[in-house]
Order: structure tokens, then C-alpha cells, then sequence
């Protein structure tokens, strides 16, 4: 499996990078880390005859706190994602769904805007991004425009990227409840998951859950944001009745796809039995923390 | 840097420490650049999706897939493969380790374990067994050697940290 010819181009700036992707169009594919195209070159189901090398781009890797937000740039790789003190502090269920993308050596090389731009409906990324609201700031000939996540991931790989436009930094706002959980099940460890489920909430004193956000990879074209189990878990007790309640509901509320290798049930059952878990596991860290 | 677009390339790459002068097209995956042109054969080519880990080398200190990465993109930074990792007479203690506990059985899988552990012990000095499964999920050993394998990291490392083991 060798990719086909492409002229290759190394371009030194942001604005260098734009320039060659307006001038070669659509012929024109960016790479960063590679991790996901690398392989669709080879197999020559992506075949552009121009790719632009983003790699030298360093100023689009980085990871930054502002007072209401967590910037992350494009380049930023999913090793240095998973161990980021800023992360850590303010978005541990970023960090912690970084820190399970694919194998040791992809998460050195891939980077966040890749993923995002990649958009496979089952990657972990885009999951966080839509489930925390997050916002992507893309560059191109009309010059910079922000799109929220949910919006930006239109279908399965398909995506709001115009033309000669680049994925620069994805926004997350702050602060989010201090109560996560990142739950996925793959058949194979590393593989992409066949259901996966991000979750993030507070609990006021009487330990009521306030602002719940509840979304769910591999069960749709894209990641999903469940609102109205977000707003049925409003003002509960995180009890078992309530968590078993919510996870009964969250699997009445998706509509998978049936296939013969998994069929829609499965994946039902298995985003119930998830979602318990993310309750269960994001109670744990509290008590033990 | 500007890009050179025109193909085939030359390219001046850092390997080993060494420099080389190659040229070749755009297209060219380093794994087929470090064995064709430069005769690195320890770069084992498996799968060429990123999957099997065999093609693991390190670039500027850390594991990458040289099947998912063009020659091209490496200028000015440091490829490290297997063959700087210790030699026959002089085996690295993750070698020496995996060769005591017979941590391998072809060996084809062999040098993309050994260069991610290289790598990964000195991050990590004190894994546990299954930090290591974890790391070691990146590696594909058909001969599913994987017992043994975990048994000569966790070897190594307890040697590397100067303790008996």
C-alpha cells in the first residue's frame, strides 16, 4: 500500500498555509499528525495532489487558560492533550478522553484539529467537543470565523470546512461542573469505540444535579448532545433510581443504525449500561478524591 | 522553511545522529526511505495503516509511526530506529530482558517494542503491568508473545531503576 504522487509543501506560517490551500483548491489536503489520513493515503482512498505539511505551524500548538475559556490549538498533539497541567485543572474529561485515542505512538503524532476535522463519528474529540459546547475558531480567504462544534460536524467525515479553510483552535468555555466521566466500549483495546459517553455535571449541596451536559459517540452520524436527558436530570438526587432512570431514557433517545455486526440493540443497551457507568465512575472520583 | 515541491525530493535527514542525503519522491514513507535508501532494516513494515506498531521509531525523542509519516517531513528533526538501541555484543537492558524472558517468538514485532519501551521506560521508570498492556496495545505480536513481553519490560525496568531483578 503506497499513497499516490502529491507535490509535497512544508509552508513556515499560518498565512503561508492558507495561501497554498486557496491556490491549490480542493486538490490541496492539510496534514498535521497524519494519524487518520496517513492511512487513507496509503490506501489510496485519499488521493490529493498537493499536501500541505502543517507541522511547522508551531504556533497552533499550544494550550492556554483566558478567565472563561480553554483555548486549544489545532497542533496540539493528544499525548501533551492527556498530560496538560492546564487540562488537568480545568477539563480533566478532555484530558482523560485524549488520553485514550488509539495507541501510545498515535497519540504523539495526532493532533486535535485532525481529529476534529477528521470526523469519524466515533472518535473521542469530537464527542467532548460538542457534549462541552465547544467552539472552533477556523481560518480562511474571508478570514477567521467560529462555529460551535455541534454545528461544525455535519455527518459522518463531513464537516463545515469551506474551501481553503483551516482549523486553527477549538474554545472551550469554563468553568463545567467538577463531576466527569469518560466511558467507552471497543472490542479491541485502542480500536474505536463502539459506543462511547462523556459526561459532566455539579451537585449542590443537598447533592442535587445542576447543569448536567450528557453526550454519546457511535450512536449517530455524528456525536450527540442529549438536552432533554440533561434537562430531566435537572434538580435529582444522583441517586441509583435517578442515574438508572436517566441511562433508561438515554437509550430511548437514540435511534442507532442496525447493522449485522452490531445490531441497533446492542448499541442500545450497551449506551444504558455506559451511561451507569459514567454516573458511577464520576461519584467514585468524587468520593475518593 | 519553504517547501521543495519539486519530485523527486532531496532531502538531507537526521538518523542516528548521522546525516543522510537522499533522494527521493514526495510520496516515499520513511519507513521505506530508512530501509531502501538508507539500508535501516530494522524498521520492520507491517500493516503501512498504523496499526501493527512495527514501523515504530522516534522522532525527535518520541514514538511515531515511520509508515504514517513521508520522508519529506523530516528534515530538521532526529529519526531514531532500533539500530541505535544497543548492539549484539552490547544489548540494551529492555533487549537483554526480552531475550531472558524469551519476550519474543518470530521477532518481526521485535524492534517497534523495543524502540517504544526504550522510549517509554524513560518517561515511566516504574510501570505496572498493565501500563504496560496498555503501551504494549500499540504492538501487535502475531505470535501473541504478549506474556512474555510484559514480563521482560517490567525486567528491564526494575534493572534500569538498579534494582535486582
Amino acid at each position: 500500500m503506497k499513497p499516490a504522487p502529491f507535490t509535497y509543501h512544508r509552508p513556515a506560517s499560518l498565512a503561508e498555509a492558507l495561501a497554498l490551500l486557496r491556490t491549490h483548491g480542493p486538490a490541496a489536503k492539510p496534514i498535521a499528525g497524519g494519524q487518520s489520513l496517513g492511512p487513507m493515503l496509503n490506501m489510496r482512498l485519499a488521493r490529493p495532489g498537493h499536501l500541505i505539511d502543517l507541522n511547522d505551524l508551531i504556533e497552533l500548538d499550544r494550550v492556554r487558560v483566558k478567565e472563561d475559556m480553554l483555548e486549544i490549538g489545532a497542533l496540539t498533539r493528544h499525548h501533551r492533550l492527556a498530560n496538560a497541567p492546564e487540562v488537568q485543572r480545568s477539563l480533566p474529561l478532555l484530558g482523560a478522553a485524549a488520553a485514550s485515542i488509539g495507541h501510545y505512538a498515535i497519540r504523539q503524532r495526532g493532533t486535535i484539529g485532525g481529529s476534529l476535522a477528521h470526523a469519524d463519528p466515533a472518535a473521542q474529540l469530537p464527542l467532548i467537543a460538542v457534549t462541552l459546547g465547544a467552539t472552533l475558531v477556523i481560518s480562511g480567504p474571508a478570514g477567521t470565523r467560529e462555529v460551535a462544534a455541534a454545528d461544525f460536524l455535519q455527518s459522518i467525515m463531513t464537516v463545515d470546512l469551506r474551501d481553503g479553510e483551516l482549523i486553527t483552535a477549538l474554545r472551550f468555555p469554563l468553568p463545567v461542573g467538577d463531576l466527569w466521566a469518560f466511558e467507552a466500549f471497543s472490542r479491541r483495546h485502542g480500536d474505536f469505540a463502539l459506543v462511547s459517553v462523556a459526561l459532566s455535571f455539579a451537585r449542590d449541596a443537598e447533592g442535587k444535579i445542576d447543569a448536567l451536559r450528557l453526550g454519546l459517540g457511535g450512536v449517530d452520524t455524528v456525536p450527540l448532545r442529549l438536552p432533554e436527558i440533561e434537562a430531566r436530570a435537572q434538580g435529582r438526587l444522583a441517586d441509583e433510581d435517578t442515574i438508572r432512570d436517566l441511562a433508561a431514557a438515554t437509550a430511548a433517545a437514540i435511534a442507532p443504525e442496525d447493522s449485522a455486526k452490531v445490531p441497533a440493540v446492542y448499541r442500545r443497551e450497551l449506551a444504558e449500561t455506559l451511561v451507569i457507568r459514567a454516573f458511577q465512575s464520576a461519584l467514585t472520583r468524587e468520593e475518593g478524591a | 522553511m519553504s517547501a521543495p515541491t519539486h519530485d523527486p525530493l532531496t532531502l538531507s535527514l537526521s538518523v542516528n545522529g548521522e546525516t543522510h542525503d537522499v533522494r527521493v519522491p514526495a510520496r516515499k514513507l520513511l519507513s521505506d526511505v530508512l530501509r531502501d535508501d538508507l539500508g535501516l532494516t530494522g524498521t520492520h513494515v507491517g500493516c503501512e495503516h498504523g496499526v501493527c506498531g512495527a514501523c515504530t521509531v522516534l522522532i525527535d525523542g518520541r514514538p511515531a509511526r515511520a509508515c504514517l509519516t513521508f520522508a519529506a517531513q523530516m528534515e530538521g528533526h532526529e529519526v531514531t530506529t532500533v539500530e541505535a538501541m544497543g548492539r549484539p555484543d552490547a544489548l540494551s537492558a529492555l533487549q537483554q530482558a526480552l531475550h531472558e524472558e524469551h519476550g519474543l517468538q518470530c521477532g518481526f514485532c521485535t524492534p517497534g517494542i523495543v524502540v517504544t519501551f526504550e522510549h517509554y521506560l524513560r518517561e515511566n521508570p516504574d510501570p505496572t503491568a498493565e501500563e504496560v498492556r496498555n503501551v504494549l496495545s500499540g504492538n501487535l505480536c502475531r505470535c501473541t508473545g504478549y506474556q512474555n513481553i510484559v514480563a521482560a519490560v517490567l525486567k528491564a525496568a526494575a534493572r534500569m531503576r538498579g534494582e535486582a531483578a
